[in-house]
């Protein structure tokens, strides 16, 4: 239906030739633009109230004392339902490790509640369909446990900040909501993203949608295709400063992947965006030390370089 | 009554505090209305997602910000 509309609007009312590179362009950024807007309001809003569930608090109780390996699991997959900003990552952070949650499991959850997020996942299953986007959450959830698990072994506690571990950290109770809350909670949440998102989107919908109209079919076979063994590590380097933008990133990841961008890279690139982000790592360093703080970014990093490597190799 | 506003200088907790302001305003409930931006003071509240309003030490929400006339319903 969205379709028919997109085209009678733009080869019947605007009268662009159906096949010609700017009717194409015009047709294709409507399409996306109503589709991807659509998927957000509802999915944003069921997210919202399912959240309302999860707060961190209870998270923390849930995740405490956990063993590793089953409690990496439960924190990646957490991750998912609990909200998370990262200008709450400190308090969230220091509350984790002071009630007893192993900090392997602490950082799986880092790892996976930033990345593996309902905007990107609406975003990819609205442009690639419900297969990548079942990869991109099946993948990154394996990153985060993976990497969690590495870091836990390391034993690297004495690299968290040291005030972090004499503090006291008070036990709040966790406020119930009404149903009426949770509603009020979910429809302001929504409409506080859609509000962050919206320019992201359609100008990352727009620039995908010149690039499927006036960029050749092949172009980017020969940098970004498969047989280039530099392209996975270079879009993760790219992903880094790209951070909170994966509502601009993905349709036009799209697009050049149309025209030749391997899919393995396009997944790497994607994950490094949401996963690896600098202002989050400033923040961080307000309770790691340096060496804990790199040894995170870089088995991150390498675990994304490895998934990148590995969806080139076998799709 | 004392009220403080847990949270680490962004751009929700300014939100809540101006509308906490406001609240106390509508109503014409005086009370002292104090900004927590040290982790340490957050973290004696167990709060692990700002921004959080706390009302005479005890938590009332956390981890989101709340309109004028919702936070005058809470006061007591």
């Amino acid at each position: 239906m969205l379709k028919s509309f997109a085209d009678w609007f733009v080869f019947t009312i605007i009268g662009l030739a159906s096949g010609s590179r700017s009717g194409e362009a015009l047709n294709f950024f409507i399409y996306d633009t109503i589709k991807i807007f659509l998927l957000l309001t509802t999915i944003i809003f069921v997210v919202a109230i399912i959240r309302t569930s999860f707060p961190p608090e209870k998270t923390k109780r849930m995740l405490s004392h956990k063993r590793e390996y089953v409690g990496n699991v439960l924190a990646a997959l957490l991750g998912i339902v609990t909200p998370f900003c990262s200008c709450s990552a400190v308090p969230l952070f220091i509350g984790f490790v002071e009630s007893g949650v192993p900090l392997g499991v602490t950082f799986s959850f880092l790892i996976s509640s930033p990345m593996v997020n309902e905007v990107a996942l609406i975003m990819l299953w609205g442009l690639f369909g419900w297969k990548i986007a079942l990869i991109y959450i099946s993948t990154g959830l394996l990153v985060a446990i993976v990497a969690g698990i590495i870091i836990g072994k390391l034993k690297m506690e004495k690299y968290v900040q040291d005030y972090v571990w004499e503090m006291q950290v008070g036990n709040a109770e966790i406020v119930q909501q009404t149903f009426r809350e949770k509603l009020i909670y979910a429809r302001d949440y929504t409409l506080e993203l859609l509000k962050k998102i919206w320019p992201y989107v359609v100008v990352g919908v727009g620039l995908g949608a010149f690039i499927h109209g006036y960029v050749p079919a092949d172009f980017l076979v020969r940098w970004a295709g498969r047989d280039n063994p530099f392209a996975v590590p270079v879009a993760v380097a790219l992903g880094v400063p790209l951070y909170s933008n994966a509502a601009g990133v993905i349709p036009i990841v799209h697009a050049l992947m149309e025209k030749g961008m391997a899919i393995g890279t396009v997944l790497a690139f994607m994950m490094a965006v949401t996963a690896l982000s600098l202002p989050e790592a400033i923040i961080l360093k307000n309770v790691l030390k340096n060496r804990l703080l790199f040894t995170f970014f870089g088995i991150v990093a390498v675990a994304i370089i490895c998934v990148g490597y590995l969806f080139n190799a076998i799709l | 009554m004392k009220i403080e506003i847990l949270g680490t200088g962004c751009a929700k907790c300014k939100t809540l505090y101006e509308n906490t302001k406001k609240a106390l305003e509508d109503s014409g409930k005086i009370a002292e209305v104090v900004k927590v931006e040290d982790i340490p003071s957050i973290m004696k509240y167990g709060v692990m997602s700002t921004p959080a309003l706390v009302i005479d030490g005890q938590v009332k929400f956390s981890g989101k910000t709340a309109s004028a006339s919702e936070i005058a319903g809470m006061l007591p």
